[in-house]
């Protein structure tokens, strides 16, 4: 028997309260049917006796207190699954919106998840060839890494995300999928990664969940859930290796402040919800690898930093869950510089065991440290030169400043479509490396530099 | 256990029962039909706050709540060295091979092995007195003796004994007659609430350092056994890695590590990678001395709240047993958001930054767990303290590292510009600072060097003139200055990069012994003087540094293994050549 229960007690934003409810379940889903025939969809995020409060994914325009009919279904959110889902498009919660029927189930899972034990992960070491130098050989992308790219609004992340897409998953084998989640993305933008997967003739291989800075703001907070489970169904159960783009965190962070204020919660730092570092945990950590199956779910979550400012609790929190960071840079996006990648900031967690001998190359984090030492030492005869002038410098400084700006020119700018193997990139590094002397490299041994050094 | 008591209402991971419950305050319990644990936290005139330790997801209201009767606690006893813990001391090894690689939920195994077979040896012997913390029986386990002892609070009669043998740990092992006649049988282990520190009998001055084989801490800022310390550092500055190095090489017994709300592949990375250590003290495997807890980031928050007292109690156990242990807690900040989480749920009125008014004096009451103690039993041992803090945007003004700093006597703060450029670990050598050196100074000069603590205030009277130097340098650069000061920079370069700089996957820089760092000190002031008493008179600074000295002296760490200090003695005869040369050449040319 089903339980219909009418009309509302009251309503709040997203929020919306029942009153006599019997044998809800704490994160139970439930229908809301309107009188107009709509059906909508919402959760339980509290109970009180036999009051419950809903959380309305769609919104909560047009209802009212009487014109409401709620449903429990008995059960948490969950999302139907199968390997057909792979080439579908769905909505923010999960149901297809590509106009090619339902999904026939061969399973259907709660798209919470239950956390991967610790002991069952496995090491990720593989690195993924992404062709992009300054990724390659300075922060490595390794499959079953979470790698966040920290952006702001006008660079392009977009781009960088399709070209590692483009050139990590096409030079790999076949049981690889896409699993690309927009959370309050712009139309176009969706529209630009759909033509891009379909250019790069990946489309067949990606499973799209799609909910646009038009859609409700509040389902956005099941977005990346429903992708995340379509991602472990995949790597876990079939063994695809499944790269996830989500974009933009900066939007569902968004949505979730908007949700917790609604439901009248103690805000922290800039009113986002004290829980916002355990809900992201939630989310990134599930990528990973584990025991027993040969699938890997990879994450490059995409976010937007207010303000370009790193230290704001979105970047900031993302940053210490996530392994590391590819953070680009205004100004050399001005500059005209693509990929903008700012190489001090980026960083790769699990760079250092995925590269070397018997993954990259011997000299690999040899010449990325002293590469990133050089740079670093850029900055400061930069600054130095903006106060007495270059003319003024050592000869030290002035072949620094030489290797900053061929740096940049060469190692961190390429084609968009330019795919560099790691032999190509690395020994591009050196070559640059060789117009400083031997005496300014300090995080190179006398054997490396008799291989490597001044080759060319 | 009873069950009259009923779910009212759920938001989260709190859950409240209405009416006069009879519940007692911080008592574990169990939620709903599934088993959840979790702890009453608040009891008001109607009803019982309980924090859950698992996911509440699909919980009812009018699901029972079963008391237990007694407040959070861990099992104690043979089977938690190289073991692997959740933050409420549930066996993940276990689960994993009950459950798959995914963490379900009510699923609560036996903490410690119950089949294990230990090889006993028995102490007492029947009509002997004991009282709490004496050992009564010895286990060996892993790379140390286990010693069993009678839970504090306990005293009586022995009035039965087992002899040596073969037991599992819930096997009897001897029985005790208190005053009052009650009898209390004995096994290998016993429970301990771990919200409630251990009794010692006294507390002893710390006076001996944790060697931990990283220069910039043994040297410049040391840490003693029974301190505890602070690594506040913005994502991506190496507060894990130094947590790691300090968790490999440090010189206790028992290491504790706590994965408290970080990342999974971390947990997996000291799995997987101390077990192909050695330690290189005992010879064994380094996990053998290893316990872990791991709560990562998308374990259950109030969980990740217990783990630290989880950790600490686990410390203390094994120093009553006269151990010297260590613990690493990664990250304190997680745990304070944990604080404020639960907080929030309940409601409280917050203070800074939404933390609730009661952080300072938790994170007090924890870091005073700390200590070099003579235990109940008069066994000497410490639990050292290794906190890393994660302050939000790197701002070390925020309430977590502010506390922090008040309740530990050493900082280690890290540098993100110093991490940008690659120099680990990335300590900056001008906001840290330990307040423990001055008592330890009398043990490294009896035991390192009688020169010791002297070479190392002219090490850091050298960083800070090149501090003060490099202000000038960075707004008219480093050419105008006179040739003293090019000697000073160029000494604090090999310092800061030949010294300071430690390189944690070189096999023999990753540890160095506390007579390398000594040696290596050595030399680089050798040089330094050598070089400021040629420099006075009138060579010029580019003479010298074209003998590539300095940058011989940058590599010593990586030319001098660390089992042949006795190379150092190459580096005093190559120097004293090398500048007589010069100064004879100058001679003939002046």
């Amino acid at each position: 028997m089903v339980i219909e229960h009418i009309g509302l007690s009251y309503i709040n934003g997203s929020l919306v309260a029942l009153d006599g409810v019997k044998n809800a379940s704490f994160d139970e889903m439930v229908e809301l049917r309107l009188e107009n025939g709509t059906v909508r969809t919402g959760r339980i995020v509290q109970i009180e006796g036999e009051k419950v409060i809903i959380q309305v994914f769609e919104g909560t325009k047009g209802i009212s207190l009487v014109n409401t009919r709620t449903r429990l279904t008995g059960h948490p959110i969950e999302m139907k699954l199968s390997r057909g889902i792979i080439g579908r498009v769905f909505d923010g919660l999960g149901r297809p919106v590509d106009g090619l029927g339902e999904i026939y189930p061969d399973e259907e899972r709660d798209i919470n998840s239950s956390p991967i034990n610790p002991v069952s992960r496995v090491y990720p070491k593989n690195y993924i060839n992404t062709g992009i130098s300054t990724i390659d050989a300075l922060a490595t992308l390794i499959r079953g890494q979470k790698l966040p790219i920290f952006s702001g609004s006008g660079m392009k992340h977009n781009e960088l995300a399709v070209q590692i897409v483009r050139q990590a998953s096409v030079a790999d084998n076949e049981d690889f999928a896409i699993v690309f989640a927009a959370m309050g993305a712009k139309n176009d933008v969706a529209d630009y990664f759909r033509t891009s997967f379909e250019r790069a003739n990946v489309m067949h291989k990606v499973v799209m969940f799609l909910n646009l800075s038009n859609d409700p703001i509040i389902e956005r907070i099941i977005t990346p859930r429903c992708a995340l489970t379509a991602a472990e169904y995949l790597a876990f159960k079939h063994g695809m290796n499944v790269l996830v783009i989500l974009t933009d965190m900066t939007a569902y962070a968004e949505a979730l402040r908007e949700f917790s204020s609604s439901k009248g919660e103690i805000p922290g730092r800039k009113g986002f919800p004290g829980y916002l570092y355990s809900d992201f945990a939630s989310i990134y950590e599930r990528a990973g690898i584990v025991s027993g199956s040969p699938g890997s779910v990879t994450q490059i979550p995409i976010l937007t930093m207010p303000n370009d400012d790193i230290t704001h609790p979105i970047p900031d929190l993302t940053g210490y869950i996530t392994e590391g960071q590819i953070v680009l840079d205004r100004t050399l996006d001005t500059m005209g510089v693509y990929p903008p990648v700012s190489v001090l900031p980026s960083l790769s967690r699990l760079m250092k065991d995925g590269i070397g001998a018997g993954y990259t190359r011997e000299d690999h984090s040899t010449l990325a440290n002293q590469l990133f030492s050089s740079y670093a030492k850029v900055q400061d005869a930069k600054s130095l030169a903006s106060v007495i002038g270059e003319d003024e410098l050592s000869p030290a400084d002035k072949r620094l400043l030489k290797f900053g700006r061929e740096f940049e020119k060469r190692f961190i700018t390429q084609s968009p479509y330019e795919n560099r193997t790691i032999e190509q990139t690395l020994d591009l590094g050196w070559e640059l490396l060789s117009q400083l002397q031997r005496e300014d490299l300090d995080r190179v041994d006398d054997e490396t530099i008799e291989k490597y050094f001044n080759k060319k | 256990m009873s069950e009259n008591n009923l779910i009212y209402s759920i938001n989260g991971p709190v859950v409240t029962i209405r009416g006069k419950t009879g519940l007692e305050m911080m008592e574990m319990v169990f939620v709903g039909e599934k088993k959840l644990i979790g702890e009453v936290i608040r009891i008001d005139s109607d009803a019982a706050v309980i924090q859950v330790y698992e996911e509440t997801s699909g919980l009812r209201p009018g699901e029972p709540v079963y008391s237990t009767g007694s407040p959070m606690s861990i099992t104690l006893g043979p089977g938690i060295l190289s073991n692997i813990f959740d933050g409420i001391e549930n066996p993940l090894s276990d689960i994993a091979s009950a459950a798959g690689a995914f963490i379900p939920r009510g699923l609560h195994p036996a903490p410690l092995n119950e089949e294990t077979i230990w090889d006993v040896t028995i102490k007492v012997g029947v009509g002997d007195r004991l009282t709490g913390g004496d050992i009564y029986a010895t286990v060996p386990e892993k790379a140390i003796e286990h010693r069993i002892m009678v839970p504090p609070g306990l005293c009586g009669e022995v009035v039965e004994a087992k002899p040596d043998g073969r037991y599992r740990i819930n096997d009897k092992i001897i029985v005790i007659r208190d005053e009052r006649g009650g009898l209390h049988e004995l096994t290998l282990c016993h429970r301990w609430p771990i919200r409630m520190a251990r009794p010692i009998k006294k507390r002893l001055p710390l006076t001996r350092p944790l060697v931990t084989g990283q220069r910039v801490i043994d040297t410049l800022f040391p840490i003693a056994k029974g301190g505890a310390a602070a690594i506040p550092g913005g994502f991506g500055t190496g507060k894990t890695m130094t947590q790691h190095q300090l968790a490999k090489w440090c010189d206790a017994d028992i290491i504790i590590y706590v994965g408290c709300g970080e990342r999974g592949n971390e947990m997996t990375q000291v799995l997987t990678e101390f077990g192909g250590l050695t330690d290189p003290r005992s010879g064994k495997p380094l996990t053998d001395r290893t316990v872990l807890i791991a709560n990562t980031s998308n374990m259950p928050v109030a969980a990740r709240e217990a783990s630290i007292y989880t950790g600490i109690t686990i410390a203390e156990y094994y120093r009553d047993m006269g151990y010297h242990t260590a613990m690493m807690a990664d990250s304190t900040s997680r745990w304070a958001e944990a604080l404020r989480e639960i907080s929030g749920r309940l409601e409280e009125m917050p203070a800074d930054e939404g933390f609730p008014a009661y952080l300072p004096s938790r994170l007090s009451e924890f870091y005073e767990r700390a200590g070099y103690v003579q235990s109940i039993n008069g066994a000497e041992g410490s639990i050292s303290v290794i906190g890393a803090v994660s302050p939000q945007g790197a701002d070390f003004s925020e309430p977590v590292t502010q506390n922090t700093k008040r309740f530990t006597r050493c900082f280690w703060a890290l540098d993100k510009s110093l991490a940008y450029a690659r120099h680990y670990p990335a300590i900056n050598w001008n906001d840290s600072y330990s307040e423990y050196t001055a008592e330890l100074a009398d043990w490294y000069n009896a035991n390192v060097g009688g020169d010791f603590m002297v070479l190392r205030s002219e090490i850091i009277s050298l960083l800070a003139e090149e501090t003060n130097l490099m202000e000038i340098v960075k707004l008219i650069g480093s050419d105008v200055l006179p040739d003293d000061q090019k000697l000073i920079i160029e000494t604090a370069r090999v310092i800061r990069v030949g010294f300071l700089q430690q390189n944690a996957f070189h096999k023999d820089d990753t540890y160095v012994p506390l007579e390398k760092q000594l040696k290596m000190m050595k030399v680089i002031l050798y040089l330094y003087r050598k070089c400021a008493a040629i420099v006075a008179d009138r060579v010029p600074i580019s003479k010298i540094t074209e003998l590539k000295l300095f940058d011989r002296l940058i590599q010593m760490k990586y030319d001098v293994p660390n089992d042949k200090p006795e190379m150092f003695d190459d580096y005093y005869k190559e120097i004293d050549g090398a500048l007589a040369a010069l100064t004879s050449g100058e001679a003939v040319a002046w």
